[in-house]
């Protein structure tokens, strides 16, 4: 019973992150647009370790290739490659204040956006600015705010 | 100890299977191995069509903020505001109507020249209204997400218009919907001749949403800023005679092997929220 309860919500927050990452924003945000999923994907990977792992977070990369368009397998990549760097250290993340850990959050989707960028230059279609980072310089500024609000579901429905 | 619930199990610190850097190789290597195919070969063509179904809810839910906003306006007009707008749409049409009767004629002159050079005679292309549902969330990618799929006969490599000039190619088609990519991308190129004096060119996108360049125009080519480009129907994807730009720029420097011309892309394109897809019928010989 808890386990599909748990389930449910999971998959649910996945799949408002994915809506969020494609949900159209004016012209003048384009390259801020947080990355969701990968915040997401790395707040469940922290908080059950045992149940979300490098799998899941492979699949819902190829998830994400297919909704946003991008080549398949370039967030499935990104997105295993933090999955495995958070399983490594999520006893001390969740040791962090939270500032601390927005810190480590920057720095886990700049890995994220330099691996996609690294693929989208295999394309031809790699950005000439620095300006990719961006997104990873919003996460890490909306990640107390996300973690508090996916504690809550978290705990609330007794996702274990 | 009796109980009537299951108590909560002791989590094991040591988890069966193999270990997490086994799973990171293993599952970083199939991606390598999804990035590669997906460049050199066309293998994940089908795949994808058949999978990208799963993103329709997706977009849908995406679009909904938006279509809520423009159904609430549109409920919001005043009927004096409709009625002026019907009026002004009657004559808009009836001003193209008219535009249109020299059309036939001009179609039917066409082809008894043709006739008469011995050439083979052009076809009229059909076209299909679709809406745009999505635009891709990278700023690099310039592609649209159209809501017409492989049921509605959509093709890979079909042109898209919208009303002001040519605005890409179909990508990728699905069930449900399809993706297209637009003329400024910069991995798209478009053959594309002036339409004072017919001069050829090749017209790539450079990723700009309002520029695409013409390379290789030699300095002596006579190619003024304000001319417009059309589609020159060779590389047999793109029909001929769609405006496609207008050149805003044109550098001769002397140093450079070549001139530095700049266009400007007529469609509309970060606006337009109908498109036209073209079937085009080509010319009655070459048809396959």
């Amino acid at each position: 019973m808890n386990n599909a309860n748990g389930l449910l919500v999971i998959l649910l927050t996945l799949v408002v992150a994915l809506w969020l990452s494609i949900v159209p924003l004016p012209l003048w945000a384009q390259w801020g647009r947080p990355e969701f999923v990968a915040m997401v994907a790395l707040y469940w990977v922290m908080a059950l370790p045992e149940r979300v792992g490098i799998g899941w977070a492979w699949l819902l990369g190829l998830v994400q290739d297919i909704v946003e368009g991008s080549v398949f397998g370039e967030h499935a990549l990104a997105l295993a490659v933090l999955a495995y760097l958070v399983l490594i250290l999520y006893q001390r993340m969740r040791m962090f204040t939270p500032l601390q850990q927005a810190a480590v959050i920057f720095l886990f989707i700049g890995l994220h956006q330099l691996l996609c960028n690294w693929v989208q230059a295999l394309s031809g279609n790699s950005s000439t600015s620095l300006l990719f980072l961006l997104p990873a310089l919003i996460s890490a500024l909306l990640w107390p705010l996300l973690a508090l609000l996916l504690r809550v579901l978290r705990r609330s429905y007794f996702v274990r | 100890m009796l109980t009537t619930d299951k108590e909560p199990s002791i989590k094991p610190l040591f988890v069966k299977g193999p270990s997490i850097g086994a799973r990171l190789l293993v599952l970083s290597l199939l991606c390598l191995l999804l990035i590669f195919a997906g460049q050199r070969y066309h293998w994940l063509e089908l795949f994808e069509s058949r999978v990208s179904v799963i993103a329709a809810p997706f977009y849908w839910v995406a679009n909904a903020p938006a279509r809520l906003l423009r159904w609430g306006s549109d409920s919001a007009q005043s009927r004096a505001q409709l009625i002026e707008e019907n009026a002004q749409m009657r004559v808009e049409t009836l001003l193209l109507r008219g535009k249109a009767q020299r059309l036939a004629s001009l179609e039917a002159e066409n082809v008894r020249l043709r006739e008469l050079l011995n050439s083979s005679a052009l076809l009229d292309d059909s076209v299909l209204v679709a809406e745009l549902i999505s635009v891709s969330p990278n700023p690099l990618q310039h592609q649209i997400v159209i809501n017409k799929g492989a049921s509605e006969g959509l093709y890979i490599g079909q042109p898209i218009i919208d009303a002001q000039g040519l605005m890409g190619q179909i990508i990728e088609v699905g069930p449900l919907h399809s993706r297209a990519l637009l003329i400024t991308d910069a991995s798209h190129a478009l053959p594309v001749q002036i339409n004072r004096n017919g001069v050829r060119s090749i017209a790539e996108g450079t990723g700009l949403l309002h520029e695409l360049v013409l390379r290789h125009v030699a300095a002596s080519t006579d190619i003024r800023v304000g001319d417009i480009l059309v589609s020159s129907g060779l590389g047999q994807r793109f029909p001929a005679g769609y405006p496609v730009a207008v050149v805003t720029e044109v550098t001769n420097d002397p140093g450079q092997p070549f001139a530095i011309v700049k266009a400007s892309p007529s469609a509309a394109l970060n606006r337009s929220r109908h498109v036209l897809l073209v079937f085009s019928h080509g010319s009655a010989q070459n048809r396959e």
